[in-house]
């Protein structure tokens, strides 16, 4: 470290900066706009009645104690994170058990491409009727909408275990159960973390779209609320926070991710 | 070395059906090992020299005929063989003592005294500094070390090395074909190295066994008399050459 060249210096030095003008470069976007839209709701060039403004929505997340927004996020919340373990759970089970048994994959084969090009939105109303209007349908309209990726994506990546590590396993008598354990799974960490990342983002859609259908509770519930009594402050608030809570459960995963790939791997 | 018969193919045929028809991949093989003998098979690529492993070691049956092993017909994986596969097919989230008990882990016979045996072998081999690390961390002759202690730590009869260096540049290669001959000789291990290469499969053994293009037959069969030079050495001496010639003629390549 004490003995850097003049040339490393220099582009190390070079790096550092473009680093930072990125960073400045994103947060001043944001600012931007938060202070364009604030000043022209002010002066009135656009109505913040239909187009809501920063110190509108600021107002109404502390004003929490009044509008129950904390309990609504704590619904989303809860309902994400049942349908995102269920989702990944059933997932893998299924996968496991098309891995173990290559007759039943082909004859699932048709049926799962088919379930996965369908909009699942469509089972919407069907969910409702069968499962009741509340948590339950919200949660598994978030099934409904992660699993099937999980399935094929888990399966997938299973049946592309490297083959020589397979035979390895089998040299030394493995049945089919130690296979999976020892070589198959853990062969698929990084299958299974891509999916987690993708399932994440997807059981949100699936929460939200419930919440819509059910109209109960959840943040989903406020956005359609919000819109059907023209109260414009209520849904961007609810669109904000939504944005912020994807994030964080995105890196959440993420953390998960990177915790468990360094104790594994070095 | 004693003088007891460990491995018999009595008249092995094997039938595979394709889509496209019959493929006849092994004719009539016999032939048997000797305790503690070192044997090469060579032969031209599709000839069946893996599949032959393969039967030894019990993933698949023959069509017809019996192997036996210490007089005990094979049917199915037993502890008898340790195979060894081109890739050193090392597990990339295990530490190297992670990845050597693998073996012994599959078999259910991860006792105290077979892990301490391991470890022995770890030690022995130059590998006990490195048991912490991961594969990764580690030189391909050094990985290729490291599957061979995973390999003899389940303490096989007869080991079976399936074109085990040919994932390795050739300056590494003949370093680790060094390497293994000795360990293997040092451990009084009965083993078949299967290679395509002629001067691998001269210089690793006590005798050589041709097989034909497919269906594959024995076609040769001849001691080679280098006593215990190790491999690096043998290919110094004169009468190398002499074999690799004979064998050259008999697979057909001529230059």
């Amino acid at each position: 470290m004490y003995n850097i060249s003049q040339s490393r210096k220099l582009f190390l030095q070079k790096k550092k900066r473009r680093h930072i003008t990125i960073r400045v470069c994103q947060v001043s976007i944001l600012l931007l706009t938060i202070l364009l839209w604030e000043s022209l709701a002010r002066v009135g060039v656009i109505d913040s009645f239909i187009m809501s403004q920063p110190t509108r929505i600021l107002r109404t997340i502390s004003n929490f104690q009044n509008n129950n927004l904390i309990h609504h996020i704590g619904v989303t919340f809860f309902e994400t994170i049942i349908g995102f373990s269920l989702g990944v759970l059933i997932g893998i089970l299924i996968a496991f058990v098309l891995w173990w048994s290559d007759f039943l994959a082909k004859i699932a084969d048709p049926y799962l491409v088919v379930i996965n090009a369908l909009p699942k939105i469509a089972l919407g109303p069907v969910i409702i009727i069968w499962v009741g209007a509340g948590t339950q349908a919200v949660i598994v309209m978030a099934l409904a909408i992660s699993l099937v990726i999980t399935i094929m994506e888990m399966l997938n990546g299973f049946k592309n275990a490297d083959a020589e590590l397979v035979k390895m396993a089998k040299t030394f008598g493995a049945n089919r159960f130690q296979i999976f354990t020892k070589i198959v799974f853990p062969y698929n960490l990084h299958t299974l973390f891509n999916c987690l990342k993708i399932n994440i983002g997807l059981t949100l859609v699936g929460v939200i779209a419930g919440e819509f259908l059910v109209s109960r509770a959840g943040l989903g519930y406020l956005i359609v609320y919000g819109g059907q009594v023209f109260q414009m402050d209520l849904v961007m608030t609810s669109v904000i926070i939504l944005a912020v809570l994807a994030a964080l459960l995105y890196r959440l995963v993420a953390l998960f991710e990177h915790i468990v790939m360094k104790s594994v791997l070095k | 070395m004693k003088e007891k018969e460990i491995l018999q193919f009595a008249d092995i045929s094997l039938t595979y059906q394709a889509d496209n028809g019959e493929v006849e991949a092994l004719k009539n093989i016999n032939f048997s090992i000797k305790e503690g003998e070192l044997v090469s098979i060579v032969g031209p690529s599709g000839c069946g020299k893996t599949t032959l492993l393969s039967l030894i070691a019990g993933l698949e049956p023959p069509t017809s005929g019996k192997i036996l092993i210490s007089a005990e017909e094979v049917r199915g994986v037993s502890g008898k063989t340790g195979y060894m596969l081109q890739k050193d097919s090392l597990l990339d989230w295990r530490t190297i003592r992670g990845n050597v008990l693998l073996g012994l882990e599959i078999r259910g016979l991860k006792t105290a005294e077979n892990i301490a045996y391991a470890e022995q072998l770890l030690k022995c081999y130059g590998l006990l500094d490195f048991r912490d690390k991961h594969p990764s961390q580690l030189s391909g002759g050094m990985r290729q070390r490291a599957a061979l202690i995973r390999t003899l730590a389940v303490k096989p009869d007869i080991l079976l090395l399936d074109e085990a260096f040919s994932a390795l540049d050739y300056q590494t290669r003949l370093v680790v074909a060094d390497d293994v001959y000795s360990i293997l000789r040092n451990e009084k291990k009965t083993a078949i190295v299967v290679t395509h290469d002629i001067a691998e499969g001269i210089s690793m053994a006590d005798r050589i066994v041709i097989l034909s293009k497919r269906p594959g037959r024995v076609s040769m069969d001849f001691p080679l008399e280098f006593g215990d030079a190790p491999p690096l050495k043998r290919r110094d001496n004169p009468s190398f050459r002499d074999y690799f010639n004979i064998i050259r003629k008999e697979l057909g390549i001529n230059v």
